[in-house]
């Protein structure tokens, strides 16, 4: 690679915490955010569990410090992710250099479009609220809200959007456009997602258990995670601390189906090789793959085959986090890159918890207690529908 | 080693141009239900999965459909370096709606998940992707309006990787109104190898967007 | 039975747009997915979410729909044995 691009802040927020120095003290304490459903209006309240950031949206908007009727949960929850990320990086976005918000989401305002729904479409009230709705009206928030930004945009590729945020924050430096970008996702919960969800049959009315023989389904959660990557140039001019480096990065399309992944995994496969090869890694030098891992009988049996392929008989260190925080869909992604980088820091794998029985067609066990060892090298898959796959790799910075 | 654009089509207001030239026309007053259907019938491919396709995926697969006619862009490029790059304003919002719609109604709460499944704008790429077995990058952009310059810096900057090759445009639907334009553009090693063949750039793709004379 | 077939034919024609599908074209016992018909897994849902909708059969979990989707001829058996048609 002929660049470096180095992650120098992080910031998330989900139901293992509200700023990163929780969400490490939940995870190396084996503790999960999912639970009975308490913040969120739906008729699934007592059916299913979920990962619900632990602040009602009136105690969100105190946070921020912004009671405009505009906002809405998702652009709170944005907001103090991505101004935490700016705040440990240290970086001024007045200083000259070009910053660029690059910010994705899935469900965006539709959990305050819901509650406003009826008025809207049948007195034609609350019209404002519409203004919120459209996915890149949250990354327009975050703009706004941390200021003096050169360039923002927002993609909405799913599960896997976050990774597909960091990557064109990678290549816009790379390609001489910015200097430095907060890169990340956002998603809120909502009845919407729950319904729908619910309609495909994949939550697990129960925790979720990642790669095990009797898993169920997902269960969802919420929450917003963003990072500071910067170029080598810039964070030489002023003088900052890199945390860890992104070295690879990949794409790639399963084309089989429109939720389901393929059998053999053969898009997770191609974006897991992609990207060891930009790293100019071999696969025997990853130290830890935070995988994807959703819980689902598909995703699991599809990405362990595509591990399976890829690192044959010698899988690293694997776990899925998401028994942790349930799946935040588009926020997963940059939430899974904090863990990442948190694994890297503080030498520490974290567990696949519920975890007991290996599926049967693979045979693969994940980890299941917090693991401390040296971590220089962390792979962080990431799937959505669509059939797209994401692959990331962190390395430590010597 | 030059960056071309091989083909593109554009789709509004119930007319199909390719390459700059009108290819089909339906009346005006056509929904745009009855116009995919329309269209989709007068091209002769059978395609059954289409029907059960949200209107944002069949404007794309039609318009994906016509840029590729007579072109042999799948066949030249390896699939797996084929990038798709599409982009909007509105999201899935027209699909949004419908599954709002189905789990508001309290008396017949019957959500369906081949609706919901469509409330994801990238959807579209993953239909595109089936259909042509294509399986290199995908990016999804939400943006205010059509921004040639978001689409042709994003793709040079896949043309620096891996990508070969791009599947690239804008698919717009909200509220009836709607609109897809396409084009397909390729590295080629043989600069030669076509006359007609456009540079990819900002301008030329802002050119080709506003070329057709909409005739209604 | 063969009443309930047709019917059936007609709803699942609706249900998953088969729009270039005539009712007289499907063979009850036909497969329903892989080779028969081509459904796939969002179909079955679609099936699920059918036989909640118009004969108040309601399915927890989406393996059982393996058995009971097999082709027309079985859903029919399905919904008679739960007294529901």
């Amino acid at each position: 690679m002929s660049q470096h691009i180095y992650i120098t802040g992080l910031g998330m927020i989900s139901a293992i915490g509200n700023n990163v120095q929780e969400s490490l003290a939940s995870l190396s304490h084996s503790k999960t955010g999912i639970g009975k459903i308490n913040y969120l209006t739906t008729r699934y309240k007592d059916d299913f569990l979920a990962g619900e950031i632990k602040l009602s949206n009136k105690e969100l908007a105190d946070l921020v410090n912004d009671h405009n009727p505009e906002l809405n949960r998702n652009s709170y929850i944005a907001m103090l992710a991505a101004k935490e990320a700016v705040q440990h990086s240290g970086i001024d976005t007045s200083d000259g250099l070009r910053t660029g918000i690059i910010s994705s989401t899935t469900v965006a305002g539709m959990g305050k479009t819901e509650m406003y729904y009826k008025d809207l479409f049948e007195k034609n009230d609350h019209l404002d609220v519409l203004d919120t709705h459209d996915c890149g009206d949250s990354t327009e928030r975050i703009a706004d809200f941390l200021g003096n930004v050169d360039y923002v945009t927002t993609i909405s590729t799913a599960c896997s959007s976050a990774a597909n945020a960091i990557m064109l924050g990678c290549r816009m430096i790379k390609n001489g456009l910015l200097d430095r970008a907060i890169v990340g996702g956002v998603d809120a919960l909502s009845k919407f997602t729950f319904n729908g969800f619910n309609t495909l049959m994949i939550l697990d009315k129960e925790w979720c258990k990642p790669f095990d023989e009797n898993r169920k389904g997902l269960n969802l959660g919420e929450g917003a995670a963003f990072l500071v990557i910067e170029s080598e140039e810039a964070l030489k001019k002023r003088n900052g601390k890199a945390l860890a480096e992104i070295i690879g990065y990949a794409n790639a399309n399963d084309a089989y189906h429109q939720t389901a992944s393929s059998p053999e995994g053969y898009g997770a496969q191609l974006a897991i090789e992609q990207a060891l090869q930009m790293s100019g890694l071999k696969p025997g030098d990853i130290d830890y793959i935070n995988m994807h891992g959703t819980g689902t009988p598909n995703n699991d049996l599809s990405e362990g085959a595509a591990v399976k392929a890829v690192f044959g008989a010698h899988i690293p260190k694997f776990s899925s986090t998401k028994a942790f925080t349930g799946h935040t869909l588009a926020a997963s992604a940059s939430i899974e890159a904090v863990i990442s980088v948190l694994s890297i820091q503080n030498g520490m794998i974290f567990p696949n918890l519920n975890f007991k029985t290996p599926i049967a067609e693979l045979g693969i066990v994940p980890e299941t207690t917090v693991v401390k060892m040296p971590v220089s090298t962390v792979l962080s898959n990431s799937f959505g529908f669509g059939g797209n796959c994401s692959s990331l790799i962190f390395k430590k910075v010597d | 080693m030059k960056k071309h654009i091989i083909s593109y089509a554009h789709i509004k207001q119930n007319q199909v141009s390719v390459n700059g030239t009108i290819m089909f026309s339906a009346a005006p007053s056509t929904t745009l239900p009855e116009f995919l259907t329309e269209l989709y019938k007068s091209m002769g491919i059978s395609y059954p999965k289409f029907h059960k396709m949200d209107a944002l995926c069949k404007l794309g697969i039609l318009c994906t459909e016509f840029a590729l006619k007579d072109t042999t862009f799948l066949a030249d490029n390896p699939l797996n370096k084929i990038a798709v790059v599409l982009s909007n304003a509105s999201s899935s919002l027209e699909t949004d709606r419908r599954h709002q719609q189905a789990i508001d109604d309290k008396s017949n709460y019957f959500p369906s998940p081949t609706v919901f499944v469509y409330t994801l704008p990238n959807i579209i790429i993953g239909e595109i992707a089936i259909k042509y077995k294509i399986t290199g990058e995908n990016a999804f952009f939400v943006s205010e309006k059509f921004d040639a310059g978001l689409l042709v810096s994003y793709t040079e900057a896949l043309f620096s990787e891996q990508t070969q090759a791009a599947v690239c445009g804008w698919i717009e639907v909200d509220n009836g109104a709607y609109e897809a334009f396409i084009f397909l553009t390729e590295i080629q090693e043989n600069t030669n190898k076509n006359t007609n063949f456009k540079p990819l750039n900002q301008l030329t793709v802002i050119e080709l967007y506003n070329q057709t004379i909409w005739t209604h | 039975m063969d009443a309930l077939i047709e019917k059936l034919k007609g709803q699942i024609i609706e249900q998953l747009n088969l729009v270039e599908l005539k009712p007289e074209e499907i063979n009850p016992d036909s497969p329903l997915f892989g080779e028969g018909l081509g459904l796939d897994s969002i179909d079955a849902l679609e099936l699920i979410v059918l036989l909640e909708k118009h004969y108040g059969i309601k399915i927890e979990d989406p393996k059982d729909g393996k058995t009971i989707f097999q082709s027309i001829r079985t859903m029919a058996e399905y919904i008679k044995a739960q007294g529901k048609s």
